[in-house]
């Protein structure tokens, strides 16, 4: 059982519109604890990497996240999906890869990017082709936005889940 | 060609120790995980991550595409698929031959041919080595009719099965069409081949496997044996060689049956022949071979010194056998325990969770094959393999002892382990005395119930 970053987002966000001023979520070993207006923190249960749901917050050696007022405290265990600390900047979304493969920008050799910064997406545009044993899947956007970074050149080995755009949403 | 660079397309302890071979050969390592397994001991270990899947077995360690795909776009030689997962699936195999990567392990040909259980009996009786009575079910009416000829009990097995699954046994013949019909149903389920057989089933029977090497082009050599009769489910949980208490006849002529059954193969790298052992009647039968390394594999290096990954390499890389049967020396006994994180006391559950605290023995004849350290977490989606204990003494005496006091000082906290249980097997006088048979583990687990209810009954007693 884990988490994406998004998921987290999205219980945060749940957590933030409620009526509610804590949360805890014990699901198959993994607990998530979501405290609001960072009354306290608490300590993490292992040295795994902790998702920092705002990247200006404040880190410290205890892998504990304290969150600023107004917002929730999160300390986990579960191991993140990439190497890097998650962003989970609500205003903007990762595109991830499905799968370990190659990336393509383009349909083909030569051919213009599916997307570049700055292009406007639906959530079902497609931005990337990964190659895996010569079958092509499309990735789609997942949600209505611009572009804003393409974080993989054409033609890599990409992780299964590994981020490969940022998309600002709109709307 | 030489190999430079491995993709490793496994996890936990195996993973963790191909890549201290290949650390010592001057290898690289690439290591291809789920996502779960991202922040693991062999995830740490190895040069380079790269995460083909989600934690879901299917769709990473057994995903044939990602992995081979992972190996070209890492630029890896070759792939060491470890044990379970993909290591015999001929798919992998076949694969890495088109795209011309190294596959550690034998050919697709051969991981086929002993893959498919009747054709593996079919290719024993041709090279002379002797089976369990039984054969192919065409019919009902010739099932009853060999059903006859080999005497009940019998088991009914899958054709596509191995390793204890798709088996049943019948005691009657009026219990055999549904029994066929029951495991036919659930082989095609289980292995998508629905063709099932007939064996005698040998009562008392101890599991004894030969290890084998061979270099492709019909040079084989044997390591010994080793007895895995300490089996629960038909999982092994205490291997040993050499196997206690066979006549030098029979132990003779087991290594030989399976120096012949992997020449007949022109087999290619490690491999074990496995044989049902009827100590009664002092003979025995094939089972089947795997064809891969196996778990139990540090036992044959503890007395041979000899590194059986190192030599899977140089098979795969086309150095032929570096060791002719002259050179193989089998020195003194050992014993492994595997550390599963199952709980005895609940019907041995999987215990999955994150460890607060892992302490290993170690010490000279100790050896600890493991990828758990205190903070390592035990995913649900795996086997319950924590580690392996191996003890290596001048006799078997010796090495229980060592065995015993390695587990008596192994400290696991925050999963539950099996280790009480192991030390009750090897502390148990029938043990002790060497040459059980597979059903002694079953036969403990009862006495250890009824005594519990005896003990719950005077409970009663004396509250009444």
């Amino acid at each position: 059982m884990s988490l994406t970053a998004a998921e987290v987002a999205e219980i945060v966000k749940l957590v933030e519109q409620s009526s509610f001023d804590e949360l805890t979520l014990e699901i198959d070993g993994l607990k998530l604890s979501l405290r609001r207006n960072g009354a306290g923190s608490f300590a993490a249960a292992s040295p795994a990497l902790v998702p920092v749901l705002d990247p200006n917050i404040v880190t410290d050696e205890q892998n504990t996240v304290t969150a600023s007022p107004n917002t929730v405290t999160a300390t986990t265990n579960i191991v993140t999906p990439t190497p890097n600390i998650v962003t989970a900047d609500p205003a903007t979304h990762e595109v991830r890869s499905p799968l370990l493969g190659t990336f393509y920008r383009a349909p083909k050799p030569g051919a213009a990017p599916f997307v570049e910064v700055g292009t406007v997406v639906e959530e079902d545009t497609v931005v990337a082709i990964i190659e895996v044993m010569k079958l092509m899947n499309t990735v789609r956007a997942g949600v209505r936005g611009t572009v804003t970074e393409v974080l993989v050149s054409d033609g890599v080995l990409v992780e299964f889940d590994q981020s490969l755009m940022r998309v600002r949403k709109s709307g | 060609m030489a190999i430079r660079r491995i993709l490793i397309a496994n996890r936990g302890e195996i993973a963790a120790r191909i890549i201290r071979t290949c650390r010592r050969l001057e290898i690289e390592t690439v290591l291809a995980a789920s996502l779960a397994d991202r922040d693991s001991v062999p995830a740490r270990l190895a040069d380079r991550v790269v995460c083909v899947g989600p934690a879901r077995p299917t769709e990473s360690y057994l995903n044939v595409s990602a992995v081979v795909h992972a190996a070209l776009g890492t630029k890896s030689d070759a792939i060491h698929p470890g044990y379970g997962f993909l290591s015999e699936r001929a798919a992998l195999a076949s694969l890495c031959e088109t795209e011309r990567v190294i596959f550690i392990g034998p050919t697709a040909a051969q991981i086929d041919a002993v893959g498919d259980k009747l054709r593996a009996r079919a290719e024993a009786i041709a090279a002379d080595v002797p089976v369990v009575p039984g054969g192919a079910i065409a019919s009902a009416a010739q099932a009853r009719q060999l059903a006859e000829e080999i005497g009940f009990p019998l088991l009914v097995k899958a054709v596509g099965g191995g390793g204890g699954r798709g088996m049943k046994r019948v005691e009657r013949l009026q219990d055999l069409p549904a029994a066929v019909e029951l495991a036919s149903a659930e082989a095609g389920a289980a292995f998508g081949d629905a063709r099932v057989y007939v064996e005698r089933f040998v009562d008392r029977g101890r599991h004894v496997e030969v290890q084998i090497l061979g270099d492709g082009r019909g040079g084989v050599i044997h390591l010994g044996e080793r007895d895995c009769s300490v089996q629960r489910r038909y999982q092994k949980l205490i291997e040993e060689t050499p196997a206690p208490g066979l006549s030098d006849r029979l132990r003779r002529e087991l290594r030989e049956a399976a120096v012949r059954f992997a020449e007949r193969l022109t087999y290619r790298g490690a491999g074990t022949v496995e044989f049902l052992v009827d100590g009664e009647r002092d003979a025995f039968y094939f089972l089947e071979m795997n064809a891969r390394i196996q778990v139990e594999h540090p036992v044959t290096e503890a007395v041979t010194g000899i590194d059986l990954v190192a030599e899977q390499i140089a098979v795969a890389g086309g150095s032929g056998l570096r060791l002719q049967q002259s050179d193989i020396r089998l020195d003194g006994c050992a014993i492994e325990c595997r550390v599963n994180a199952e709980d005895p006391a609940n019907d041995f559950r999987p215990s999955p969770g994150q460890v607060r605290e892992a302490s290993w023995p170690a010490g000279a004849g100790i050896r600890v094959d493991t990828h758990i350290e205190t903070g390592s977490r035990v995913p649900p989606f795996y086997d319950s393999l924590m580690a392996k204990i191996i003890a290596h003494a001048a006799d078997r005496k010796a090495a229980l002892g060592l065995l015993s006091t390695a587990i008596a000082a192994t400290r696991i906290d925050g999963v539950s382990t099996n280790l009480s249980f192991q030390q009750e097997v090897l502390t148990s006088p029938e043990f002790q005395r060497g040459g059980v048979d597979t059903g002694f583990v079953g036969r403990l687990l009862d006495a250890r119930r009824s005594e519990e209810a005896t003990y719950q009954g005077l409970g009663a007693i004396y509250r009444g």
